[in-house]
């Protein structure tokens, strides 16, 4: 039933709208405005004239950006490290999910799943401290280990080789927890009937695991993983600028779109570049999350995000 | 319950995994702490480890001496926080009411209006010359508080999902007869019902402004504006800076210029022991928090 829109029906609602109104200037200055802003990368900035009155240049900052090697080392690095973060991150969380609901102590259970949250509420500038002191050139816990084998110590913060798999580990080691916790949840909404009839069946562990515990959990995987691969030209910032201590040396291999939108914005001169690499970013980044969900909406409509 | 001999091994095959798992979890934070009261020259000598020849407390006291520049700091991310908090909460909770009522009108526009933030961004350039040469934010306490981390798309729509899957109409209704203006109904049936969501917005959001650096590396370069996560960022970076330009230093305070080692591991730890102190009596929170990403807007 739709009710006519008059204003003697709207009036009653005038307290709900304003008490909307913060939120809703809140959301335009932090989040429209800034929107409105990517023409700051079709122009060449000038801090007197400001976002919108500096003088257009076309696609100039593109053709910058794109003309170096830059733009393909941190398109590459962010790409492929998403797609090593979803393999690893969603195997790993899935694997831990199943045998942290099997536990039955119910005390060892609660451990597990307080343990595997805790690099979580850390900030990346604290676990920059906790890789330090693993892999300190000079006094890291790694080197000692090789100095006392006899082996030669490997200049970690200078070596571009181990970065992939440092911040694989490091990115797993912070973020795992986040998505088993939410696979627990999922395991726990399954139907215990479905293990009961399983076992009168003879089925033994490993069937159980693949035939209901699996399949069960679909809808969360799919949800997951396509949140991801919308966000798959999005890189933590923290993760790629403050683990490798921020080191020239390891930019081929830890170099992304985020670390290189700050550090071409903090360089003199930098900024056209910067704004050109952030609107590249936030484009693809839109068209990706849009096609993902479209994908979504056809395989399973209930699982869409919208 | 008897457990079968399957079963059993089984039990035991997991276990053992996962003692390992909380092990690979828990122990680099523990040599954080360890690095932190390991005597320095054992330091400089032997490397970090988790069993050092010989402990010393010279880096809590020296962080005792100099008080004033960690205090601070501490000082600033307390009311940074506490403040931030409480604004998100607020604002969070007074757009979710208004659209988690289905006959509001234009509600698909407000509706829509918050979430295609969640899908695109106008990135940090212009929100950096925005919030710096708009709004003048840089050095201010505002640096801290305005830019991303008062409200955000997700927590709207978990929390207006929240309130119109547990709050029942009928409530509304009842008290609509008996006169109740809406701001009344917000705050003496929707707040107190939407208690749990509130605390577990309200614990994820502190904890997003207490480990927030992001922020303070874009807007604060005032060594008396940094908070703890601030201040241990510009330690390591006045330390790159020094190792590849001897001789120049940044001249931000005494003690972010050259910390040794032991005492930035101090900083970094007493930084994180708040959330180590509290964590164990929040998890349960944390973890239902979480679990509700799991269940869709």
């Amino acid at each position: 039933m739709k009710q006519k829109l008059t204003w003697a029906h709207f009036k009653q609602f005038i307290p709900l709208y304003i008490m909307m109104v913060p939120s809703l200037v809140y959301i335009f200055i932090n989040n429209y405005i800034p929107m409105a802003g990517i023409v700051v990368a079709f122009k060449k900035y000038n801090v007197n004239d400001g976002m919108f009155g500096s003088a257009w240049c076309g696609l100039d900052n593109f053709q910058f950006l794109f003309g170096t090697s830059d733009a393909f080392v941190m398109i590459r690095n962010t790409l492929l490290y998403n797609v090593a973060f979803i393999i690893v991150n969603q195997c790993l969380g899935i694997a831990l999910a199943i045998i942290i609901s099997d536990v039955i102590n119910k005390g060892l259970k609660k451990l597990y799943q307080s343990s595997i949250l805790l690099p979580f509420l850390l900030s990346m500038v604290v676990v920059s401290y906790i890789v330090f002191a693993f892999l300190s050139q000079e006094n890291g816990m790694i080197n000692a280990v090789l100095k006392s084998m006899g082996k030669d110590i490997v200049y970690w913060y200078q070596d571009n080789g181990p970065w992939p798999f440092i911040l694989i580990f490091v990115n797993a080691w912070k973020g795992v927890g986040y998505g088993a916790l939410i696979y627990i949840a999922g395991i726990a909404g399954i139907d215990p009937a479905f293990y009961e009839a399983a076992e009168l069946d003879g089925a033994n562990k490993w069937q159980q695991i693949t035939k209901i515990t699996l399949p069960c959990l679909v809808p969360q995987i799919i949800t997951l993983v396509l949140m991801a691969i919308g966000r798959i030209f999005a890189s933590d910032f923290g993760l790629f600028y403050q683990i490798p201590q921020n080191s020239g040396a390891l930019f081929p291999t830890t170099q992304t779109i985020d670390t290189y939108v700050y550090r071409a914005l903090i360089q003199a001169g930098g900024i056209g570049r910067s704004s050109a690499a952030g609107v590249f970013q936030s484009v693809v980044g839109f068209t990706l999350v849009m096609i993902s969900n479209a994908v979504v909406r056809k395989i399973s409509a209930e699982n869409a995000m919208f | 319950m008897v457990l079968s001999k399957g079963e059993k091994a089984y039990q035991v095959g997991i276990n053992i995994v996962l003692i390992i798992v909380t092990l690979v979890m828990i122990l680099p934070i523990v040599l954080l702490f360890m690095c932190s009261i390991t005597d320095e020259n054992t330091l400089i000598n032997n490397g970090y480890s988790f069993f050092p020849e010989k402990f010393g407390l010279t880096a809590y006291q020296y962080i005792w001496q100099n008080r004033g520049t960690v205090l601070r700091s501490y000082g600033l991310t307390i009311v940074v926080t506490v403040i931030g908090t409480a604004c998100t909460l607020i604002l969070t909770s007074l757009i979710a009411y208004p659209l988690s009522l289905r006959n509001l009108p234009g509600r698909p526009f407000f509706n829509f209006y918050v979430f295609f933030t969640m899908l695109f961004s106008g990135g940090l350039v212009p929100a950096y010359i925005m919030w710096t040469n708009t709004f003048h934010i840089k050095n201010t306490i505002f640096a801290y508080l305005l830019p991303n981390l008062l409200l955000s798309a997700y927590n709207i729509i978990l929390v207006r999902t929240f309130f119109m899957t547990s709050i029942p109409d009928a409530l509304y209704e009842a008290a609509r007869i008996d006169g109740a203006s809406y701001f009344t109904i917000y705050w003496k049936i929707v707040l107190p019902m939407g208690k749990p969501i509130m605390v577990t917005i309200g614990l994820f959001s502190g904890l997003g402004f207490w480990n927030d650096w992001t922020n303070g590396l874009y807007y604060v370069n005032r060594s008396e504006m940094f908070t703890t996560q601030v201040l241990l960022n510009r330690m390591i970076q006045d330390i790159q800076a020094l190792a590849n330009n001897p001789g120049g230093g940044s001249g931000s305070g005494a003690l972010v210029n050259l910390p040794t080692v032991s005492i930035r591991m101090a900083i970094a730890f007493v930084a994180i022991l708040p959330i180590l102190v509290v964590y164990p009596f929040l998890q349960k929170y944390f973890a239902s928090g979480i679990a509700l990403g799991a269940v869709k807007g």
